[in-house]
């Protein structure tokens, strides 16, 4: 008996099963591969290749590297501290009169300007001039500059001159990288990011209540209301979610402004003298005030189909065993929604910490978030290293606390419908 | 059916009626009186209100007329939880995030009962439905059965002096039903607890209860203990609808005392006892269980004769299915005992029976 157990188990055609079995099991993942890559091929292409490109220029910058190349070596063996000498000079004059040239000392200068700020002209207008200088250079430049004799400058674009750089995460969490490589805090004016990040955590925690606390109640009537009238709330529900998000932010802005409906109907109540209107809007209030109301339904949707499958038998069998309304609810039906809770909070979480538009239309300025930042050195600053750095660290906060999140309530206790 | 209040009624419905959509009535006019420590279950196919009925009695539906008493004490307008009424549930509505022992001790936390009397309370429990060994496993990890035992205990751990279950063995298989039912019965006799069980399954309740109320349609047809309610149903509904029976239409042309003379539509006569018949001229369905047919091999002045379609061999008996005077539905069952008489397929017989066991019914 014993060594039937131990001899391997032979298919009808003397192959072994084991054998078998992995190659019908190998088609099969075969087939299910074939049928997801097209999909797959479009992702990586579209999706994953330029996040990853983009997220590298994070900490990978190789403009100053491959435009000033002269300059970048000679600064690679200069310690940062001593004097530039004559070699420097010379080689910075040949980079400035090669970049006038092909027109890049633009970019050259604003990526210098980033690490010394005021230094942009510096190099804009040395460089019109460097054709004509001759050795020695140093004097040259001195004299058409005397900024040139700084050292800060000399830091500046060593700074400038690395290719693999921490500089744009150090600033992006308000630390700047010194010459020396050392990293110190930004000044205090200067600290804004952390200051940033930290608020905009919190607009997307109180938005995650407020979307709990407004849609939980909804949610349990749609679960618990005959079909008839359940469908149509679920249409009134639904029907914002429909509706394009910048038709539903402008509604605020009528709704919430200074002479907006609310107002108005505030002063014609009496709540307010006409002089003094609440300010709702274009501060931290309308962001949360219209935010909440946007992403709504991505708390109310989950927590419906969870309840949805919680049976009335539940509550009952807690009242015929003795419980109160209060006690059925709280210690039977409450903790059978908690999937859903997990899985409504932690998507109005992550949709509200990278939202964008609705901050930017009624945020003002205090009710702006991280990735109005984010876009800000996108489009308009054009320092795509710092936006690439900042959207990172919102990554990576979002990555711990989605591991946070499994530690404390579980991923598998999370349900979707 | 008793109507008015009963001195030693320990559950009573009064002129019960429930409509849910204020057009029809899903219970007519109950009245019924349920004696302490009795097992009464409510049968009846499926939509005849017996859920509702229960529901009513727990206090998780309001009736629409009418009054339901507990221990001599209008209950209408008390809430479900201060009712102290023990469920069991079809689907048994075990709470899946607690623990047995959780589940088991929540009767008694939310009554208030110090730790130590909630856990040996908790532990007797479990052990009368022989479960001790499984209080710290979730409801999920439980087979059906155990689950069952599971919320059998939960709804007598906090001491009820009346229990409802409504089909608590309905998902269960044939083999653990039947087990079960013995099961439940001996708690039943040992904790003296009233219970009232709701089942469609006829078998189930001959087997277990004190009383039957065969419900139909909202009105209950008849309430009597097991042996009456198969041995004399009072009417066609009850008869057809607990255990098998044959049934003949006929027209009553003679009714003498109790015994009422009925011709088939062939013409041919029989005796039965006028039980539920409208009167002479009137149509009747006569009610015969098949294990009361014998088959003579001669005529007699009561017999009838019939012809063999169809024999089954199942080894304790066999089954005959007759052509008589035109039923081709009538069902014999022939016990195989040494010497049974033997027929052919197709072969005239002579059936005959006590007087008693054809009864004369109402026609439905
Ligand atoms: N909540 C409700 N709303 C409206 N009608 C209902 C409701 N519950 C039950 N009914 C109706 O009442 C009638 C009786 O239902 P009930 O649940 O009491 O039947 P039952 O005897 O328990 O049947 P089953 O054996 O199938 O459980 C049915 O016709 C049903 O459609
Ligand atoms: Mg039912």
């Amino acid at each position: 008996m014993s060594d039937t157990h131990n001899a391997p188990v032979i298919a009808a055609d003397g192959t072994p099963l084991k054998a078998r079995l992995a190659r019908a099991l190998f088609r099969r993942k075969l087939d299910a591969f074939l049928l997801v890559s097209p999909l797959l091929v479009f992702l990586l292409v579209f999706f994953l290749a330029p996040i990853g490109w983009f997220l590298s220029k994070g900490f990978h910058d190789d403009l100053f590297s491959t435009e000033m190349p002269n300059t970048s070596a000679v600064l690679a063996d200069w310690d940062g501290t001593t004097e530039p000498t004559e070699a420097h000079y010379a080689a910075l004059v040949t980079d400035l009169v090669e970049t006038r040239k092909t027109r890049t000392i633009g970019k050259v200068a604003t990526r210098v300007n980033r690490e010394l700020s005021g230094s942009r002209s510096l190099f804009t207008s040395t460089a019109r001039k460097a054709a004509k200088m001759e050795a020695p250079f140093k004097d040259a430049l001195i004299k058409t500059k005397k900024d040139w004799g700084e050292i800060a400058v000399w830091q500046a674009m060593k700074a400038a001159s690395r290719t693999f750089t921490i500089g744009y995460y150090a600033n992006a969490l308000d630390r700047r990288q010194l010459a020396d490589g050392s990293v110190v805090a930004q000044p205090e004016e200067r600290r804004i990011h952390v200051k940033l990040l930290i608020r905009t955590l919190e607009i997307s925690f109180q938005v995650t209540l407020y979307c709990l606390l407004l849609g939980y109640p909804i949610a349990y009537l749609l679960a618990t209301l005959p079909n008839r009238t359940s469908n149509l709330l679920m249409i009134l529900v639904l029907l914002p979610f429909w509706t394009s998000i910048l038709v539903r932010t402008t509604a605020w802005i009528a709704m919430l402004q200074s002479q907006g409906v609310l107002n108005d109907v505030f002063v014609f109540l009496g709540v307010t003298p006409d002089e003094a209107r609440f300010s709702l809007i274009y501060n931290k209030l309308g962001t949360l005030i219209a935010m909440t109301h946007i992403l709504l339904p991505f708390m109310v949707l989950p927590l419906y189909s969870v309840m949805k499958g919680i049976p009335p038998s539940y509550v009952r069998a807690a009242k015929s065993l003795g419980a109160t309304n209060w006690t059925a609810f709280w210690r039977v039906y409450a903790p059978q929604t908690v999937p859903g809770i997990g899985a409504g909070a932690i998507l109005v979480f992550i949709v509200a910490i990278g939202y964008y538009i609705t901050p930017a239309l009624v945020g003002g300025q205090d009710g702006q978030m991280i990735s109005n930042f984010i876009d800000f050195h996108m489009r308009r600053s054009l320092n795509w290293n710092l936006a690439a750095a900042l959207g990172t660290v919102l990554l990576l906060v979002v990555l711990t606390l989605y591991w946070v999140y499994d530690r404390v309530v579980g991923i598998d206790n999370m349900k979707l419908g | 059916m008793t109507s008015g209040p009963n001195v030693d009624a320990f559950v009573e419905f009064e002129r019960v009626q429930k409509s849910y959509d204020g057009e029809s009535l899903v219970v007519k006019d109950l009245n019924l009186s349920i004696g302490k420590g009795e097992f009464l279950t409510m049968l009846g196919p499926s939509g005849s209100g017996k859920t509702t009925c229960l529901m009513m009695l727990a206090g998780f539906e309001t009736a629409t007329h009418g009054e339901i008493r507990l221990n001599g004490r209008g209950i209408n307008n008390i809430p479900p939880h201060k009712r102290g009424i023990g469920m069991v549930f079809q689907n048994y509505a075990l709470f899946p995030h607690m623990s047995v022992n959780e589940n088991l001790a929540f009767p008694l936390q939310v009554r208030g009962l110090s730790k130590s009397e909630t856990e040996s309370k908790v532990k007797r429990a479990l052990d009368m439905v022989q479960m001790g060994a499984f209080g710290n496993r979730r409801p999920a990890q439980l087979s059906g059965g155990q689950q069952q035992r599971i919320a059998v205990a939960r709804a007598l751990v906090f001491d009820p002096e009346l229990v409802l279950m409504d089909e608590p063995l309905g998902a269960l298989d044939k083999q653990l039903r039947e087990q079960m039912q013995y099961e439940i019965k001996h708690i039943h006799e040992n904790l003296g607890v009233t219970v009232v069980y709701v089942t469609h399954d006829q078998s189930e309740a001959l087997t277990m209860s004190d009383r039957i109320a065969v419900f139909n349609d909202g009105v209950i047809q008849q309430l009597a203990d097991p042996e009456t309610l198969y041995e004399r149903p009072d009417n066609s509904f009850c008869a057809q609808f607990i255990g098998e029976n044959n049934k003949l239409g006929g027209k009553v042309i003679a009714i003498d005392g109790d015994t009422a003379t009925v011709e088939f539509d062939d013409g041919a006569t029989c005796k039965a006892l006028a039980c539920n018949c409208e009167g002479v001229g009137e149509r009747s369905l006569l009610s015969i269980r098949p294990e009361r047919v014998k088959i003579e091999s001669s005529q007699t002045p009561d017999s009838v004769s019939a012809r063999v379609l169809e024999l089954i061999y199942l080894g304790d008996h066999i089954r005959c299915r007759m052509d008589v005077h035109g039923h081709n539905g009538f069902i014999v069952k022939v016990p195989n005992s040494a010497g049974h008489a033997q027929m052919n397929v197709g072969e005239t017989v002579n059936l005959t029976w006590e007087r008693e066991d054809c009864r004369a019914l109402d026609v439905i």
